[in-house]
């Protein structure tokens, strides 16, 4: 039984999306045509930058709960101040030093004071939201401010047929793949995710590292939300409430980058977005509704994940303790 | 003077070590997330009007019932080292199907609780089977799970809103769960309490419950130990299931309705209560108590700041750094509870050593210097490693003990040829043979045994009775050390110390306390009692010839006692030999009706004053590394033979120390004297002049074999 075909989950899923491609295009008539699947990657380069923001610090063996949160609040609070009269670039200026002291906070907490990332993001999550609903604004519907032609090029524009959006997720994308493969924080962040204490006694800043990874998947957050923005005229907080970080979640491991660590890079982001941008564009245009939407989508998820480990079983012996 | 008085006074009675052996409690644990309830306590009743009013109280136990169930499974599931997400999404599920099995369809109470079980079985039994047998990663299927049991509820929801906001059940047993008392307390919170108490019996007092924490605290050794790892995770979540729908149960029960946004982040609140009262993540610490108190803690904040009228943001502000404060303490105490424990635990007193009898030579005292033991020969010579004790039987075969765990017998008359005459699992400490030939033997780190002439080996005790107020439990044996066996049978042995592990037994020294016991063993009951408490590192025992009394060394106490067990003096004792140079160990009988005893070190003036300042060692252990503490010398050989008056009437001396640094053993047998050292390669032998060599020792106690 030596079979050379050894299947990752990345496989997996890459397989699954272009069985679900393929599937699509001769059930579907209006499927596979231009401007269908430029509408399909439209509708996930937001998701996709989100992703990517998620990838890079699960990557460094962290995750990044309050991704959703700090998004919502910092661009909304942007919104607020460039109503009341700031220009709307240094409005925005305002809101990335938000986002870039959460992130710092969050590093700090993470990195020195040890506490574990998943809980201290769940918490960030609520206390930043919990900030902006307190301190930044009351509505939860903040609309973008009439007259920035520019900002509105941000999300609703196109480049020779290509809406802006998309151009923002592939130049995001391109960035992270070039940070995370050229630059020598990018391979910090690698062998600060597979081994910190290895990484640590080998002279790797660690905890400096750890910070970063959270100020810049914060920033990456924020420029999801502006593109979001941008798209629709204003940013709706209560997105904080929904389920849209299981889906960045969902993306990001299902594109298979481990929990814990070390594992993966921007081509497993492309492949979870993919599957998942399939998935919806071919239920939307099949009509089925948002509930059912969500099920379809999270037994696929279910399949996906069922089929990885029955092709790499995890074995009792090596599995890590306390790599839930 | 008076300072020393004073110091005296306070190490007597102020019990320092009292300290350590709290931390070490496993319930300690606790203490933290219950300072913090209590916090919580009185900060909200204080602020909130009519906190502690009976109307008050009876609503928070019908919530925290429901919310008690949620938190319960998800710590169950946490406590086997896995997540679940899913909590909230199932409690949904349960609610749901309760309401429409009431409300729409009249399937009747008894009916639709089964219904709900069920519903929870099957539910957990998604993410058992996914997680347990299948080997999924937990936090990502039940973040799944949580997505698909969600979308059910909405799919299904909408069908039956009507029929769910005009039925009326018809049931009293659904009105009592839901709003009625039993004697004056609600229902409901009956159930949770029934729960709650029976889970605290499975997973502390059973071994479904032992096993579930094995395998959360390690999962690999775990499985090498035979549990069925995956069938036990399985039916964590199976359980979490069931605990969930019944939350809902309760909870349909108790509103009648269900809407859109039941049970909406309720993993979040869950994992808060989980984490708050103290159960780990990563699995294999936790307990029913610290989900009580984490539940309590979260459902007090959360409803004390609903009544206060906070606005829903500053909730999730305060519920947030809640969150984050407490998996902090959680993991700085987590990190740096064994720092403090190792800081705290030698716990040193005080204790004044007589003047020690000189040993000058040519001084006139009986413990001066000489070489005799220079020229002694030996026997497995590099094969022997750590004798602490050795016994020749009627056949003039060596029984002795090595640190592999082994009574090794060495073959009459060279003793060039041995064997392994039986594994025991831990070193000897001490032996004895009785009147059947049997080899009796202390055993470090697991107690009194016996090993038979056909090598059967036999535990005779490894526990006694609990000691009144002692804070850890004491009741089993640690270091059980030396024996002797009374005429009647009746086995005397000696533990040297209850507070520190066998490879620890030098740090007893710096205490200087009374942690070793004489505890007696009766072969008509087959039960241990403690017959003396309280003795500082007592260690070899040896009967006197009377039948009615035996001799004993305190080690670090640098005391030889007698002790009457039997007669007219029955329970007193008297002090032998006060003031000796040295740490006396094993106590023989000598073929001239007098007694060997083998010090295992020699005192020293500095250390003998730090003996008198308990606060200078107490110092030194909390600041310097334990390979810079102060010990007892252990490099000088002596033995001395005595008799029952204390006088002593002979001292045979390794000055060089090259052959025997440290004895710890001394056995006459037919003209010659066997001396073992826990340390040394081998058993050295000296031939005693003018002993009778046809002596042996088993005869002196049972009678020559005819």
């Amino acid at each position: 039984m030596a079979t050379k075909l050894k299947l990752t989950q990345e496989g997996v899923v890459f397989v699954l999306a272009a069985l679900l491609f393929v599937g699509f295009s001769l059930v579907l008539d209006r499927f596979l045509t231009v401007g269908n699947i430029i509408a399909l990657v439209q509708s996930v380069s937001i998701l996709g930058i989100l992703s990517l923001g998620m990838a890079f610090v699960v990557i460094g063996r962290g995750i990044d709960l309050a991704m959703v949160a700090t998004m919502v609040v910092a661009v909304a609070w942007g919104l607020v101040l460039s109503r009341s009269g700031l220009p709307l670039g240094a409005a925005l200026l305002l809101g990335a030093g938000f986002v870039v002291l959460i992130g710092i906070l969050t590093g700090i907490i993470v990195a020195y004071a040890e506490i574990p990332a998943i809980f201290t993001t769940l918490a960030m999550g609520s206390i930043v939201y919990g900030i902006g609903r307190t301190f930044f604004f009351q509505i939860d519907v903040q609309n973008t401010p009439v007259g920035y032609a520019w900002f509105d090029f941000l999300g609703r524009g196109t480049m020779g047929g290509v809406p802006v959006p998309v151009f923002a997720f592939a130049c995001v994308a391109l960035v992270v793949f070039l940070m995370l493969r050229y630059t020598r924080f990018g391979r910090f962040v690698y062998a600060t995710g597979d081994n910190p204490l290895a990484a640590r006694v080998t002279g790797v800043p660690t905890r400096v590292v750890m910070v970063a990874q959270y100020v810049i998947t914060g920033l990456i957050a924020y420029l999801a939300g502006i593109v979001m923005a941008a798209n629709v005229s204003g940013m709706n907080t209560r997105i904080y409430n929904s389920t849209m970080i299981y889906d960045v979640l969902l993306v990001v491991v299902l594109g298979g980058i481990g929990l814990s660590g070390g594992r993966g890079g921007v081509r497993n982001v492309l492949v979870g977005t993919a599957l998942v941008g399939i998935l919806l564009n071919g239920m939307t245009i099949l009509n089925i509704g948002y509930t059912a939407q969500n099920l379809i989508k999270s037994v696929i998820l279910l399949g996906a994940i069922v089929i990885d480990t029955l092709i790499n079983p995890r074995d009792e012996q090596t599995a890590q303790q306390g790599d839930i | 003077m008076l300072k020393e008085d004073l110091i005296r006074l306070r190490y007597k009675y102020v019990p320092d070590h009292i300290v350590g052996e709290l931390l070490a409690k496993r319930w300690m644990d606790n203490a933290i997330p219950f300072a913090a309830l209590i916090i919580a306590i009185v900060i909200f009743g204080s602020l909130v009007p009519g906190f502690f009013s009976w109307g008050n109280l009876a609503d928070y136990s019908r919530q925290f019932a429901e919310l008690g169930l949620v938190v319960l499974a998800l710590a169950i599931v946490m406590l086997s080292g896995g997540i679940d997400l899913s909590v909230g999404s199932t409690f949904a599920l349960g609610v749901l199907l309760s309401i429409i099995g009431m409300n729409a369809l009249d399937w009747g109470f008894g009916l639709t609780l089964v219904a709900v079980i069920g519903l929870g079985v099957v539910l957990g039994a998604i993410n058992g089977v996914l997680i347990g047998y299948l080997r999924l990663r937990a936090f990502l299927t039940t973040l799944v799970t949580l997505i698909t049991f969600r979308s059910i509820y909405d799919l299904v929801y909408p069908n039956f809103s009507t029929a769910i906001a005009t039925g009326m059940p018809d049931s009293p047993m659904w009105d009592l769960l839901g709003y009625g008392d039993l004697f004056g307390i609600p229902a409901s919170f009956y159930v949770i309490v029934v729960v709650a108490a029976a889970w605290h019996i499975v997973l502390s007092r059973m071994r479904p419950g032992w096993r579930l924490t094995a395998v959360g605290g390690a999962r690999r050794s775990a499985h090498n130990a035979g549990i069925n790892v995956r069938r036990t995770v399985c039916i964590t979540y199976i359980w979490s299931g069931v605990l969930c729908t019944l939350a809902g149960f309760l909870n349909a029960a108790r509103l009648s309705t269900a809407g859109t946004d039941v049970g909406i982040g309720l993993e979040i609140a869950a994992l808060t209560a989980v984490v708050l009262g103290g159960n780990s993540l990563g699995g294999g610490r936790g307990s029913v108590a610290k989900a009580v108190i984490g539940t309590i803690i979260v459902l007090i904040l959360t409803n004390g700041l609903i009544s206060l009228s906070v606005p829903g943001p500053v909730n999730s502000l305060v519920l947030g750094s809640v969150l984050i404060s407490a998996v902090f303490v959680d993991v700085r105490w987590m990190k740096n509870r064994h720092k403090l424990l190792n800081k705290v635990y030698v716990s040193p007193t005080y204790y004044k050593l007589p003047q020690a009898q000189s040993t000058k030579p040519g001084s006139g005292s009986p413990y001066a210097l000489n070489d005799k033991l220079k020229d002694v020969g030996a026997i497995g010579l590099g094969v022997i490693e750590g004798a602490e004790d050795m016994i020749l039987d009627r056949n003039d075969n060596l029984y002795c003990g090595n640190r592999h765990g082994d009574i090794m017998r060495w073959f009459a008359p060279d003793y060039t040829r041995h064997e392994i005459f039986a594994h025991v699992g831990g070193q000897p400490l001490g032996f004895a043979i009785d009147k059947d030939d049997n080899i009796n033997v202390c055993i470090g780190g697991m107690g009194l045994y016996k090993v038979t002439q056909d090598r059967e080996i036999i535990k005779l005790s490894d526990e006694t009775n609990r000691s009144l107020f002692s804070v850890v439990d004491d009741s089993r044996l640690r270091l059980a050390d030396d024996l002797d066996i009374a005429p009647d049978g009746r086995i005397f042995f000696s533990e040297a110390t209850t507070r520190f592990e066998m490879h620890e037994w030098p740090v007893d020294a710096l205490e200087s306390r009374g942690n070793g016991r004489i505890i007696c063993y009766d072969p008509k009951t087959g039960k241990s009692h403690t017959e003396i408490p309280n003795l500082i590192f007592p260690n070899g025992i040896c009967m006197c010839h009377d039948g009615q009394s035996l001799l004993f060394a305190e080690t670090w106490g640098c005391t030889v006692q007698r002790y009457w067990f039997d007669g007219p003096k029955k329970g007193q004792s008297e002090v032998l030999i006060a003031d000796a140079p040295g740490y006396p160990d094993n106590i023989n009988r000598a073929s001239d009706g007098t007694y060997w005893l083998a010090f295992v070190g020699m005192r020293s003036p500095a250390l003998d004053l730090a003996l008198t300042m308990p606060g200078f060692r107490r110092r030194m252990a909390r600041r310097c590394a334990p390979d810079a503490w102060m010990y007892p010398n252990l490099n000088t050989g002596l033995v001395i033979k005595f008799n029952e008056k204390g006088e002593v009437l002979e001292s045979l001396w390794d000055l060089g120390g090259q052959k025997h640094p440290m004895i710890t053993s001394i056995r006459e047998h037919k003209g010659v004297l066997y001396l073992g050292g826990i340390y040394n390669n081998r058993i050295g032998t000296y031939q005693i002049p003018g002993a009778d060599p046809n002596w042996c020792a088993v005869d002196t106690y049972w009678g020559a074999k005819a």
